[in-house]
Parts: structure tokens; sequence; C-alpha cells
């Protein structure tokens, strides 16, 4: 399933628009959810589930095709955590 | 971000009513959840994908009692962000 994919299902169930706003609404909404997730915020969605942001520390890594030794700095990550209303 | 916090944004930028854009945040909503029910993975450019893992089953602990419990096998919903996500929040 694509992003073309939920376009059709808001096209069908919203039946006042047309398949181009369609697209641009499911972009819009997941525009919404990144922007919110590059500013650092998490984004509850209830029933579904909720997307946090969490801050690695720096940590040694290595190279899986070398073994050379290297240094990973701090990083951001994204996380999701079902809801658990949804069982699949 | 809550949900209603989401409804809010996309009615804001879009020429929706507040009611719409409700419908349709949970319209999208819903077909992910649908589709990985019927065990189909979504996958969402720029943003990431859900799939689904396999968890193998497992001896629990009831935290009460401390009896054994058997956990069953079980597939739970994943999130992978895609690569511009997962490059973008560490810029």
């Amino acid at each position: 399933m694509v992003k073309a994919d939920l376009a059709r299902a808001v096209y069908e169930t919203h039946g006042g628009l047309t398949h181009q706003e369609s697209k641009e609404v499911v972009k819009l909404i997941l525009d919404c959810i990144k922007s919110e997730l590059l500013r650092g915020k998490n984004v509850k969605l209830s029933g579904f589930g909720s997307f946090r942001v969490i801050s690695l520390k720096a940590r040694r890594g290595r190279n899986p095709q070398t073994r050379a030794q290297m240094r990973l700095g701090p990083s951001r990550r994204v996380t999701f955590r079902p809801s658990r209303l949804i069982k699949v | 971000m809550t949900k209603a916090q989401l409804v809010e944004r996309v009615a804001g930028n879009s020429s929706l009513t507040r009611k719409e854009a409700e419908v349709v945040v949970q319209a999208v909503l819903d077909s992910i959840v649908h589709s990985l029910k019927s065990g189909t993975k979504v996958e969402l450019r720029g943003f990431g994908s859900f799939r689904l893992r396999n968890r193998a089953a497992r001896i629990g602990r009831n935290p009460k009692t401390g009896a054994k419990v058997h956990v069953p096998a079980k597939r739970v919903p994943y999130f992978k962000p895609g690569k511009d996500l997962k490059e973008l929040i560490n810029s």
C-alpha cells in the first residue's frame, strides 16, 4: 500500500474531493506529522499509536563490512508505539 | 500534537472544514490499520513504512503472583522511519 492508495480511501470516504485534492490532503497530513516530529515533538494519535522522538547517546559502532571500530555521534530517532486498540 | 490538533492543522492548511478534516484524517489512519490487518505493508515515501514483525512465543510471568504464563507468538505493527525523515531529524 502506498500514498496513492490512501488518497483513494480519502476520495471514497469524503465524496466531495477530486482525486488530486485527495492526494494533496494525504500529503498534507503526513507533512504535518513530519514537521511536528522534526521540531522534536511527539505525535499522539488516539486509537492509532504515538510517534516519539528519542535521543540516542553517542556510542561505539563497527562498520559491519570492514569491522573497523568507529564512533557514532549522539542522534535522534523516530519511534512508533502502536495503540493497544489496534490488534493485527 | 494530538489527533485533534492534527485535524485542526489540516483544516487550517486546506479548504476543508474541521469536520471534513476529521473524517479524512480518520480515513487515512483506518486505511493504514486495515492494510496491516490484512498483512500488507504500507510504504509512504518521504515518511516511512509500517509493516508487521513477528514476536516469538515466550514464557512470561504474572508480575503480581510470579506465576509462569505462556505468551503466544504474535505479530506487532512496526514503523520504520524513511530515509528522508531519518536524515532530516538529525540535521
